[in-house]
């Protein structure tokens, strides 16, 4: 069958099913299991009310749990396990992290990332209260913001190939095609430079691409923060003969705090998933490797679930604070 | 600020030209794919993007035509060929200067003859006409090698579309791979929307207990990296039968997407005014009805939300695709996907890249374009507070 007729089909099956199964199952709910009359009537109705919203809750509960629950801990499960031949798993304790630390692919990865995570959010948060700032007031702002945000809607992969045209180099003797190398010679460099291929500083060449892209995230958040500071705070700095700077540093910035600290979080998350842009520019050569696609070389080119499985949890030992952050603002804001 | 603006001019002129500067610099790398993928490869190669919008000067290579088919005897013993190197293209150059050595490219100005030595002469003019002139030794063999240099008018072609889209020989897979995007992202992206939206209705105004634990539980799946679901539930999905293909991508993607809808739109549902639920309640309507009737209308700009941002993600995602939907056949390919392979396979043919992977972000960026509104809206609403 042609995939895009299966597209179609599948749209009107998952439409029609999820409305079926929910106007279906109040039906059932309504007229069949607890009608509103004969001698239960009050007791029916209310009880009807306790179940109605696990009718409501099912399907995505379903989903949650099948899709991002369960496979927490099957993961956890696979990493203390071994795969022997035959598709045998024996359970090998603590063996694949073991293994895992002592692989110097793994620590590179790891450091990789801490790198990462320390430069990318605080670039992108830093650029993007930068350009919010400097944007606020400005006649033409809304298209300036327009422009930063807009590599939001570009794919990490996209990313990648409009970066590697600006890191891309050409022998001594023609021209570069690659600004960043015909940068380098217009001011006095002696020989076109393999960007991604130099150790250390090749990450920072990659973050690059993340940070391009994030910077209008933190933009659009810190914008409407910026935008929600009472007036009056600023005016009364100006009247004391703040300046400029003083007003943002001292005022602004305290105020719009508890924002800096999700956008903050937020690209940190990003950050640690990141996976399509070391694979697609570099794959993990020239010591750049970093978690999620050290993970993905693990699981599905060496075929290792255990130790792939091992280093996604790493991953989400990481995330684990942020998680106990976010579900605990969650339940303080809810009371 | 107000407090800049307004007070010294200087001020608000360094303010617009930094602003100025940042929207450039991030301009700038979009653009330079954008136009690469008008160039052809030759032009790619011949110089930065960034030169091709104005007029350069270029130095050119070029070959006098071939004198075993060209040449003409005019007198005894001298041979003449004769011809323009504008000829086989029609595009005009107008040229400055040239030489027949690529160590001195600009030995002679336009409209001089050059002496080759024992007689045999080279005259180029402005227009591209040139006279080769020698004995018949020296006119014979390979044409002379010209290296011009000329000022070549900014130039774009739209072929690169052409051949990557519509060329049946092209071993690129672009149109398909780009009908399979297609088919993975409209349902990934509508069935969610279906599932969170009943979900997030519940969590917001019907009372239950557990109510403030599931919350919290959505809360904290948001975060959770999907690296973690790639193999048990590949596993999963060999065990019943799945398999790779677009099911199981359909049905990844509803599940690591329903987090952030369910958050989105119980955030928003929950801000919608109390009296209008509870008057509907108090006339008589059931809750399925004040859903349907009510509650989905009012929630439009919440579910166009994530709407765009489940659309963005599936278009763009690679890893998702990469697990749960290509297999080894390589029928069900992605755009992403595509452009990876180009990048291993045809890393320095720009005109190809650069081409695929503009096609590929063209759908997003209009979407971004039009419904950038709701998507400022969405992500003011689904960043944790």
């Amino acid at each position: 069958m042609h995939p895009a007729l299966l597209g179609v089909i599948t749209i009107v099956i998952g439409v029609s099913g999820c409305v079926g199964y929910f106007y279906g199952a109040n039906l059932l709910l309504d007229k069949v299991i607890f009608p509103a009359k004969g001698p239960n009537m009050g007791q029916n109705i209310n009880r009807r009310e306790m179940i109605r919203p696990w009718i409501f809750l099912f399907p995505a509960m379903l989903g949650l749990g099948l899709y991002l629950a369960y496979p927490v801990f099957a993961t956890l499960r696979l990493s203390f396990l071994e795969r022997g031949a035959g598709d045998v798993y024996t359970f090998v304790g603590f063996k694949n992290y073991v293994q895992m630390f002592a692989e110097d692919k793994f620590m590179e990865a790891l450091r990789n990332n801490i790198l990462w995570l320390v430069v990318v959010p605080a670039a992108s948060t830093a650029f993007g209260l930068l350009t919010a700032q400097l944007t606020d007031r400005l006649r033409w702002g809304n298209f300036a913001k327009s422009v930063v945000f807009m590599p939001m809607a570009i794919s990490f992969v996209g990313a990648a190939v409009i970066f590697k045209l600006i890191y891309e180099a050409r022998p001594e003797d023609v021209a570069q095609i690659g600004v960043l190398n015909h940068l380098y010679l217009t001011f006095g460099g002696d020989a076109p430079q393999q960007w991604l291929t130099i150790p250390f500083w090749n990450n920072f060449f990659l973050m690059a691409v993340l940070i391009w892209i994030q910077t209008g995230f933190a933009m659009v958040i810190l914008s409407a923060a910026l935008r929600g500071i009472p007036e009056e705070t600023i005016e009364a700095a100006v009247i004391d003969g703040a300046n400029p700077f003083q007003i943002f540093f001292k005022i602004k910035v305290p105020q719009i705090m508890s924002t800096i600290v999700v956008v903050w979080t937020t690209i940190t998350i990003a950050t640690l998933k990141v996976f399509d842009i070391v694979f697609a520019m570099t794959n993990g050569q020239w010591e750049t490797q970093v978690l999620a696609n050290y993970m993905y070389t693990k699981m599905f080119v060496a075929r290792d679930w255990g130790m792939g499985s091992a280093s996604a949890m790493i991953i989400m030992l990481l995330v684990m604070p942020i998680l106990v952050w976010n579900v605990y603002n969650a339940r303080k804001e809810m009371r | 600020m107000d407090s800049l603006a307004g007070k010294k001019p200087a001020v608000v002129w360094a303010l617009n030209i930094s602003v100025l500067a940042l929207v450039l610099l991030w301009l700038f790398p979009t653009m330079g794919l954008f136009v690469s993928s008008f160039r052809t490869s030759e032009q790619i190669t011949s110089s930065g993007w960034w030169a091709s919008l104005f007029p350069a000067e270029q130095t050119l290579q070029l070959r006098a035509l071939d004198p075993d088919d060209f040449r003409i005897e005019t007198s005894a013993g001298v041979f003449v060929v004769e011809g323009n190197i504008n000829e086989p293209d029609a595009d005009l150059l107008e040229i400055t200067t040239w030489g027949t050595s690529s160590r001195a490219p600009s030995a002679f100005a336009a409209g001089e003859t050059s002496d080759l030595g024992d007689g045999e002469t080279m005259t180029l003019s402005e227009d591209g006409s040139y006279i080769w002139q020698g004995n018949d030794d020296q006119i014979s063999g390979r044409g002379q090698r010209l290296f011009v240099v000329a000022t070549v008018p900014p130039e774009f072609t739209t072929d690169n579309y052409k051949n990557i889209l519509f060329s049946p020989t092209n071993s690129e897979n672009m149109a398909k791979a780009f009908f399979n995007t297609l088919t993975v992202v409209i349902p990934s992206t509508i069935i969610p929307i279906l599932i969170a939206a009943f979900a997030a209705y519940a969590l917001a105004w019907m009372d239950f207990p557990g109510r403030a634990l599931l919350v919290a539980a959505v809360v904290g799946l948001l975060v959770v990296p999907l690296q973690l679901a790639l193999i048990p539930l590949l596993q999963l999905h060999n065990a019943i039968g799945i398999g790779k293909g677009y099911l199981g991508v359909w049905m990844a993607h509803t599940g690591f997407g329903l987090p952030l809808a369910i958050y989105l739109l119980r955030n928003y549902m929950v801000g919608l005014p109390r009296d209008i639920i509870e008057n509907a309640r108090v006339d008589g309507a059931t809750e399925f009805q004040i859903f349907t009737k009510i509650i989905l209308p009012l929630s439009f700009p919440a579910l166009a939300s994530f709407a765009i941002f489940q659309f963005l993600w599936t278009w763009n995602d690679l890893l998702v695709a990469l697990v749960f939907l290509i297999d080894s056949s390589g029928n069900t390919t992605v755009m992403t996907k595509q452009i990876v392979e180009l990048l291993g396979t045809r890393g320095g043919d720009w005109e190809v890249l650069a081409t695929s992977a503009f096609i590929s972000i063209a759908v997003p960026l209009a979407v971004f374009f039009m419904m950038q509104r709701y998507l400022v809206r969405g992500l003011l609403a689904g960043s944790v507070k």
